[in-house]
């Protein structure tokens, strides 16, 4: 390979990862009041792997830490601790290799901050060809632009057109279209349909899985809608407070889910099928992730909670394909055998 | 017979811009009784938190409700002056908006909020409105009601806001809810205890909810009935399981197959090719059309109204032959 890394490296590898905020008040007000530091851990201690040519995806209810894990592992927060490789190599090299960063690119939520209102879509598109000097010449710009807009099912002639001339699916189509212009292999997505209707959802979710197919991308995708994620994931990581739960293949995930949280947030979904099928909200609220509970933080919503439990974190084991970080689930006490499927979706008259 | 609780009569709410008059809302109409949920469901901008604002009065200028009534217990309400109708907002129109920070007053303590709302639309003493304020925070599940009493805002998390906003909105005991998008900013962890309580009210104290939100799941699990709409208009209203399960309009069957399913992976979503028109550009004839898999001649002339539909009322012109013999 041309970058002397090893081909079968996976595209991306995520090692103890960890991001703490200091939000400590002002020294003055620390000093008067006798009050300690703040530490917010965001993230803390997280581990994965992405093979090339797949979705890992990241759930977890809001404030969990996966927006952070996606700016750590596209460089925009450096971490406090462990360490990221991008196609086996170090993040930090590969930011400043002007070469490996075409190949990796961001799409966020919200379609419209993330577009410049003031410029025209076609400079949008461009930039990043610009700055990495992806093609020679005007004409040959316009050609590629024109090109990257059919591919996300826009007309070259929406070109011309400003941002806010578009509805919030087209202006997801143009980040993507924007995203996919420096040509890169691995695509950090950052919920990137949960601002737009379901209608306009299925068209981006299609568009997404349709360029993976043809271009062999390698996505990181987040998400708290878990129907989307079954949709689009090879492997789905569950993350309670900065740290992951559970982490394994998909269908394992949705069809034998093992850490009691992971059961919890399935339970918690609406059921569109009107089976009758009873809601189970998960109890309680997330803890602050400034005061952490001691053992295992998902302990005072749990139920399978013991002393153990509230004593001793739980480290990640394997438990058949999936690696589960829960006592319960070690001790064989977790009841695994499991469950019958969430309730049928779709409306019988699709 | 008595007349609905909420009955809404070919409402019509016009914009007018530089460029010409924007039609917001076109000949909505629907009712809601005592002890309803009614789910309003539909893209963004086709007009469900306008339909919302007309009830409660708060259309921002220089919009303007151009047509038709709204009648809250067969009383005319959409013709009184601002301070009548400020009145029955607070008495028996209570309303909950997506962004609790919009609703609380970051000044005063959650309690006094609820208080002053209480003590200015029930008959009752300060001592019984401290009372009650305690019991309604438990009521929307806030942990240690009695010594949270004293918050502001502020310390609260955004999903015991929303919880809070909700305990305002009820706690002058209105007749209706209107609550535009409760629960899409939260988790579907708090969303389902949020859903209980709304549910809960309307059975113990028959109040009626206007439920507006784009989620289907919610409205599946809450709702009795559902209006779905599009571009300013009631494209299908029906109850919830023919809504959802049998759709008869296009428009409503393309939105339910594009709902990822939580059992199973499919290859490729089913979708509804292109988007909405805006308002400036609602095509003539149905709406729908320049996206309806199943359009004919007559849809791109004539606009159809709500047709029975078999379960349902649905405005669409393949209903017409039913509609028809049934007329
Ligand atoms: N720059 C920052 N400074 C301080 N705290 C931060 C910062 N960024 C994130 N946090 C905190 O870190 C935690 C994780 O935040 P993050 O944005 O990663 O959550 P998330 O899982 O993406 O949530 P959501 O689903 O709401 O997007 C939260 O408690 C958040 O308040
Ligand atoms: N102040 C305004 N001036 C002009 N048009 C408006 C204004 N407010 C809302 N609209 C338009 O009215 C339509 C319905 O809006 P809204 O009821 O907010 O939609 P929804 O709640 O269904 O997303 C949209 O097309 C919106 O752009
Ligand atoms: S470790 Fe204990 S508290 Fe944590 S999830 Fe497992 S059983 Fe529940
Ligand atoms: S009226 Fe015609 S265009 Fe409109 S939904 Fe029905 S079939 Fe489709
Ligand atoms: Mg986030
Ligand atoms: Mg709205």
């Amino acid at each position: 390979m041309r970058d002397g890394a090893d081909p079968a490296a996976p595209m991306l590898e995520v090692e103890d990862l960890a991001k703490h905020f200091d939000v400590s008040r002002p020294l003055l007000h620390r000093l008067l009041s006798g009050e300690g530091r703040r530490i917010l851990r965001a993230v803390d201690g997280v581990s994965f792997a992405i093979p090339k040519g797949t979705t890992l995806s990241l759930v977890g209810e809001s404030g969990c830490g996966k927006s952070t894990v996606a700016r750590l592992v596209v460089g925009l927060y450096t971490p406090t601790r462990g360490r990221v490789r991008f196609a086996g190599h170090d993040l930090h090299e590969a930011r400043a290799d002007a070469a490996q960063r075409r190949r990796m690119q961001m799409i966020f939520q919200d379609p419209y901050a993330s577009l410049n209102p003031r410029w025209r879509v076609r400079d949008i598109i461009a930039e990043p060809i610009r700055a990495f000097g992806l093609v020679k010449g005007r004409a040959a710009e316009r050609e590629r632009v024109a090109e990257l807009l059919t591919h996300v099912g826009l007309s070259p002639l929406d070109g011309e057109k400003y941002p806010h001339e578009f509805s919030g699916g087209q202006r997801q189509r143009i980040s993507i279209a924007r995203a996919l212009s420096s040509s890169p292999e691995f695509l950090v997505c950052d919920e990137p349909t949960s601002a737009l209707d379901v209608s306009v959802q299925a068209q981006i979710l299609n568009l997404m899985k349709a360029l993976q197919r043809e271009l062999g991308l390698t996505y990181l995708f987040i998400s708290h809608n878990l129907a989307v994620v079954r949709q689009v994931s090879d492997r789905v990581g569950v993350m309670y407070l900065g740290r992951l739960v559970e982490l394994a293949p998909a269908e394992t995930l949705f069809t034998a889910p093992r850490h009691p949280y992971t059961r919890a947030l399935l339970d918690a979904v609406p059921d569109l099928g009107m089976t009758g099928r009873q809601r189970v909200p998960v109890g309680g609220e997330v803890p602050s992730p400034i005061a952490p509970p001691p053992g295992c933080a998902f302990h005072p919503r749990c139920p399978l909670a013991d002393a153990r439990c509230r004593a001793e974190r739980p480290a990640l084991l394997p438990a058949g394909e999936a690696v589960v970080a829960c006592h319960a689930v070690e001790e064989g006490r977790d009841g695994a055998a499991r469950r019958e499927p969430a309730g049928a979706l779709a409306p019988d008259a699709a | 017979m008595a007349p609905p609780l909420l009955e809404v009569r070919d409402l019509r709410v016009e914009f007018p811009t530089r460029r010409g008059v924007l039609t917001a809302l076109d000949g909505v109409s629907f009712a809601i009784e005592a002890g309803e949920v009614l789910g309003v469901v539909g893209e963004s901008g086709a007009g469900k938190s306008m339909t919302g604002a007309a009830i409660i009065g708060l259309i921002e200028p220089p919009g303007r409700i151009a047509g038709g009534q709204i009648l809250l217990e067969g009383r005319r309400i959409d013709d009184l002056p601002y301070e009548r109708l400020r009145r029955i907002r607070g008495r028996e129109i209570g309303a909950i908006f997506q962004d609790p920070l919009t609703t609380l007053n970051p000044l005063y303590t959650v309690g006094e909020q609820l208080e002053e709302t209480m003590l200015t639309h029930l008959p009752i003493g300060r001592e019984e409105a401290r009372r009650r304020a305690v019991g309604w925070l438990e009521r929307v599940g806030i942990p240690a009601a009695a010594q949270r009493i004293g918050s502001y805002p502020h310390e609260f998390s955004g999903g015991m806001r929303q919880r809070v906003v909700i305990a305002l909105a009820l706690c002058a005991e209105p007749k209706l809810v209107i609550a535009d998008e409760p629960t899409t900013a939260l988790d579907v962890s708090i969303q389902a205890q949020i859903i209980a309580l709304l549910k809960g009210l309307t059975r113990e104290r028959g109040t009626a909810v206007m439920l507006i939100t784009h989620d289907m799941g919610v409205i599946a699990e809450t709702a009795d009935r559902v209006a779905v709409m599009y571009a300013g208009r009631i494209a299908e209203i029906g109850p919830v399981r023919e809504v959802v399960k049998h759709p008869r309009h296009p428009y409503t069957a393309g939105l339910m197959a594009s709902i990822p399913p939580l059992d199973r992976r499919v290859e490729r979503l089913a979708q509804i090719e292109g988007a909405m028109p805006r308002l400036s550009e609602i095509p003539p004839g149905c709406a729908f059309h320049p996206r309806c898999p199943q359009a004919f001649d007559r849809c791109r002339r004539e606009r159809p109204g709500l047709l029975d539909a078999g379960g349902t009322r649905a405005a669409c012109w393949l209903h017409l032959d039913r509609a028809g013999r049934h007329a």
